[in-house]
């Protein structure tokens, strides 16, 4: 095995941001090509934002259009939020790939192609009627970098004897290798990744490693790439850092949350797209106490984790939106029981099966109303990968806290996407209280309310001597808990479910402005928008307008200020991937003529799209005037 | 399981809570409340360790009745509640309080599931064969053709058949009894509680207003020794007015013999044996055949790992492996960098 050798030295250019986009067949190994480019971006020192994207059919036809995987990256030596809007570089490993993914490539952007994979079969699949890489014209405003890959990993893997299938399958790095040296980044890390993931097949790391050395060596001395970048490290705050996903960033706040409550954590879920990876992540780390339970479906996974609530466990369950359907009514009877629970819904998009693996902010009205009778719930959204963490670990504690359930609307773009993460100082986070009640004095009563601020009942678990108890689903007197149908009774309880979510505001966190608190503009975003929205709100303010950004981590109760602050803007712009479901709110709390902005496109928004529509609103109110 | 602490003899007054016991009077429902409320100071266990879980129905009001933990949750899902209990704390004695609608129908789901996994938890299934808290539809234990409200022109579903559905399901303790049988009944939850694995418990309850006598036959006078058939470990499959009657096993095929005609003595009966899955399977299939007598009695219990106590060992196995987990650790798991 070589080392990485230096060829004829070339010219260099240093590039503030660059976007890639790796797009291949579904077997082509692009999500892994993609997540190592990321971890080897993230440790040299850029920020950074990802965004995978891919099929929800494990094995689509190979070389169809259906069966394209995806993976975006932007980089920079700035601060950056998003993925980025137009690549400027895409690797399309095969002729579906390039048809998917060239119309998003800017004006002069680069195309890398795997050219051995243009073949007369493939070409028909993606629909295209004669080979595009021979097409002049469709390439004038691109530069196109063709490289029979396949035959260049053979060569380099000659002496191995491999199968065919194993030297294509290693071509996915010799793209990475070409990258890396396209941007100036070492192969070390992926070596090292490679050597531990194949660790039990040898011949892989061999085949793997030189495949990613020819493609280096190949930048380093074709003349086709004439030149190559520099992205400078960030100015970042000092710090550790990792490259954090959404689900990872989550389950590490539950577990955090946990200890922090010192309570033991059982998580139940039943297997779903794109939540699934918080239950895998969660049952690797047994060590950490915690019990993983896989349902035998949403709705078992939601009353297992009641009955650990119940029994005094942090109490966790997690799904996508279909699963929240399933969930309602059990939502209502931890609603009803006042018991703690957290419920993770990483959003995907559309109604029923919707699309598994894209992106959406569909469910807010389902957290907010997808229940029979007055069923108010917390509603939290995170707002980047890394804040998962945070806002996993404040839904645990708002729950314990209140003694209430909580959702926590993720979503796939976040649940997915990752970003370099400065580490939190764990002891800086505040200690969880819960409201377990371990001795008897004589007259305990389940439902009587010790914590007026909170409105919290106390929570005795089995096992504790002396306060045995029932509860239900039923209505329950106000003070002992007992089936109670008395119609005044029914009415004080509703409210004081009603108040119980209401009282969280005055335990949140102040909400935070971007920019001035007054101006021709605010933009409103929740959950996942925020990188774009905050990405084309900077941009504005860098030319001069008056525009803030404030993002809402949390949904219900609103902070108690919001009001007073978005009447302080002329106008009010709500950009949600739905058809419009917190500007409802909005316009119906506050009587604020708030301005939608949707789309439902499985994707997220790019900062253009919202920085246009900003532009286009003040154009319109300045000519009103 | 009993605790070494010595703790003050229960009664069956300290299992007994202050809530009005509200089913309609003569069900079925007070003689297992009853029986419940008897045996369980025998257990000589604190009380804080028993928690009742139920779904909805007119059993799984039973939870409010007893003076223990409690809770009456929705529908068809006390089974999945119950795993939750247990899951969250393996120490307790978890009850599971289901009918024949709750656990079979809307909860089937979940039934079949407690089942395999082996939880230790016990099922009273509480089988009228009706819905009763909805006003008398047809239920997934009716006989087919029973009319009901909703099935004027009789019912088109088969029943299920309680025991042998749990045998499918990899039930390891599989029993059914009567309400109106006091000794009887005590003696199989007595038997249910001692089994540590899923305990599945059928139990015979008359609901006097929406299907009045479905199981008088097994009670009556008249017809309770020709209709029951009374199983106990490693004795005869005798039956009938004197223990006139037996069964024996032709091939695979069950027979009625008469032991009074001289051709059959009881060496020629089969002999029950708990632990044999094949005979489970057979005896149950005899519950809604007519010319034979319904088994009672432990049909089938063998032993089988728990589900939480494997749960917990694979925790104490990750942490002497890895060590107790450590969140600094898990934060700096991967690649991480430094920024100065």
């Amino acid at each position: 095995m070589s080392e990485t050798k230096k060829g004829p030295q070339k010219p260099v250019e240093t590039v503030e941001r660059v976007t890639i986009r790796f797009a291949g067949d579904s077997g082509d190994g692009m999500q892994l090509t993609g997540s190592q480019f990321s971890e080897t971006t993230a440790v040299f020192g850029n920020d950074l934002a990802t965004q995978p994207d891919y099929p929800a059919e494990i094995r689509a036809p190979a070389g169809s259009l259906a069966g394209v995987s995806s993976f975006q990256i932007q980089f920079s030596s700035k601060d950056i939020q998003t993925p980025g809007d137009q690549p400027d570089v895409l690797v399309a490993m095969n002729p579906a790939a390039l048809k998917v993914h060239l119309p998003d490539l800017r004006k002069n952007g680069m195309v890398i192609a795997n050219s051995a994979n243009f073949t007369k079969r493939n070409l028909q699949l993606a629909g295209w009627e004669s080979n595009p890489l021979e097409d002049e014209k469709l390439f004038a405003d691109y530069q196109l970098v063709d490289v029979d890959m396949t035959r260049l990993v053979s060569t380099a893997v000659e002496d191995l004897n491999m199968p065919n299938k194993l030297v294509a399958r290693s071509t996915n790095m010799f793209a990475l290798g070409l990258l890396y040296w396209l941007y100036g980044r070492g192969t070390a890390d992926t070596r090292k990744f490679i050597e531990t993931k194949f660790k039990k097949r040898p011949e892989i790391v061999e085949a793997n490693i030189r495949a990613l050395e020819a493609g280096y060596n190949y930048g380093d001395t074709l003349e086709a790439i004439p030149i190559s970048y520099v992205v400078a490290k960030a100015k970042m705050a000092s710090g550790m850092y990792r490259n954090i996903m959404g689900n990872q960033a989550l389950a590490m706040g539950l577990l955090t949350a946990a200890e922090k409550a010192g309570l033991r954590m059982v998580y139940s879920g039943y297997p779903i797209t794109p939540a699934s990876d918080i239950l895998h992540m969660l049952a690797t780390y047994k060590n950490y106490g915690v019990v993983t339970f896989q349902a035998e479906d949403e709705i078992s996974a939601i009353t297992a984790a009641i009955g650990a609530s119940f029994t005094g466990a942090l109490a966790v369950t997690g799904t996508s939106g279909p699963g929240l359907a399933l969930k309602g009514e059990a939502i209502g009877l931890a609603v009803s029981t006042e018991l703690p629970l957290v419920i993770i819904n990483v959003q995907r998009a559309g109604p029923s099966t919707g699309l598994p693996t894209k992106t959406e902010q569909a469910d807010l009205n389902q957290a907010l109303y997808g229940r029979n009778g007055e069923a108010p719930v917390v509603v939290l959204a995170p707002a980047t990968p890394s804040d998962c963490f945070y806002m996993a670990f404040e839904a645990c504690r708002i729950a314990l806290e209140h003694m209430l359930p909580v959702i926590l609307l993720s979503d796939g773009y976040l649940g997915n996407g990752s970003e370099p993460w400065k580490l939190p100082d764990l002891a800086s986070l505040p200690p969880i209280l819960n409201h377990k009640v371990t001795e008897s004095n004589g007259d305990y009563h389940a439902f009587e309310i010790k914590d007026e601020k909170r409105l919290a009942r106390p929570w005795a678990v089995p096992g504790t001597p002396g306060l045995e108890h029932r509860i239900g689903g039923l209505e329950k007197d106000a003070i002992t808990g007992n089936v109670n149908y008395d119609p005044d009774n029914h009415q004080a309880m509703t409210i004081r479910r009603q108040q119980k979510v209401e009282r969280v505001a005055d335990n949140m966190p102040p909400t935070e402005l971007y920019g001035d608190d007054t101006g021709d503009l605010v933009v409103l975003g929740w959950g996942s928008t925020y990188g774009a929205i905050r990405a084309a709100v900077q941009r504005l303010r860098e030319n001069g307008q008056k525009v803030s950004h404030l993002h809402l981590r949390y949904l219900n109760p609103l902070p108690n200020d919001l009001g007073e602050q978005l009447l302080k803007f002329r106008k009010v712009m709500v950009p949600e991937l739905n058809m419009g479901q917190l500007v409802r709110i909005i316009r119906a709390e506050f009587l604020i003529d708030a301005i939608p902005v949707n789309k439902v496109l499985g994707k997220p928004f790019v900062p253009s799209e919202i920085e246009e529509r900003i532009m286009t609103i003040l154009k319109e109110s300045s000519d009103a005037n | 399981m009993p605790t070494d602490v010595a703790t003050p003899a229960l009664t069956r007054k300290d299992f007994t809570s202050d809530q009005m016991v509200r089913w309609c009077p003569g069900c079925g429902d007070y003689s297992i409340l009853a029986q419940v409320q008897k045996i369980f100071p025998d257990m000589n266990r604190p009380k804080e360790e028993f928690v009742f879980i139920s779904g909805i129905g007119c059993s799984s009001r039973f939870p409010y009745y007893m003076d223990t933990y409690g809770f009456h949750t929705i529908h068809g899902r006390g089974m999945s509640v119950a795993t939750g209990v247990k899951l969250a704390n393996p120490g307790l004695s978890v009850w599971l309080v289901t009918g024949d609608g709750d656990g079979m129908s809307i909860g089937g789901n979940h039934l079949i599931h407690l089942l395999r996994r082996n939880l230790d938890i016990n099922i009273l299934l509480f089988n009228n064969r009706i819905y009763g808290l909805t006003k008398g539809q047809y239920s997934p234990t009716s006989e087919k053709g029973m009319v009901t409200k909703s099935t004027p022109f009789g019912s088109l579903d088969h029943p299920f058949n309680p025991p042998a559905l749990a045998l499918g399901a990899a039930g390891t303790f599989i029993a059914r009894t009567l309400d109106v049988d006091a000794k009887h009944m005590q003696k199989m939850i007595a038997e249910a509680y001692r089994h540590q694995g899923t305990s599945f418990l059928e139990i015979y309850q008359n609901c006097l207003i929406f299907n009045d006598n479905a199981f008088t036959d097994y009670s009556d006078k008249e017809t309770k020794e020709d209709r029951q058939l009374l199983l106990e470990d490693g004795q005869p499959m005798i039956f009938g007015k004197g223990g006139n009657k037996g069964i024996r096993f032709d091939g695979h095929r069950p027979q009625v013999v008469d032991l009074e005609n001289g051709k059959w003595s009881v060496d020629d009966l089969a002999v029950h044996d708990k632990s044999d899955k094949l005979l489970a399977l057979m005896l149950s299939d005899l519950t809604y055949q007519s010319e034979f007598p319904t088994p009672f009695g432990v049909l089938y219990q063998i032993e089988k790992p728990c589900y939480e106590k494997q749960v917990y060992q694979q925790i104490d196995d990750a942490i002497s492996k890895m060590g107790k987990g450590d969140l600094e650790k898990m934060l700096r798991s991967g690649h991480t960098w430094t920024v100065d």
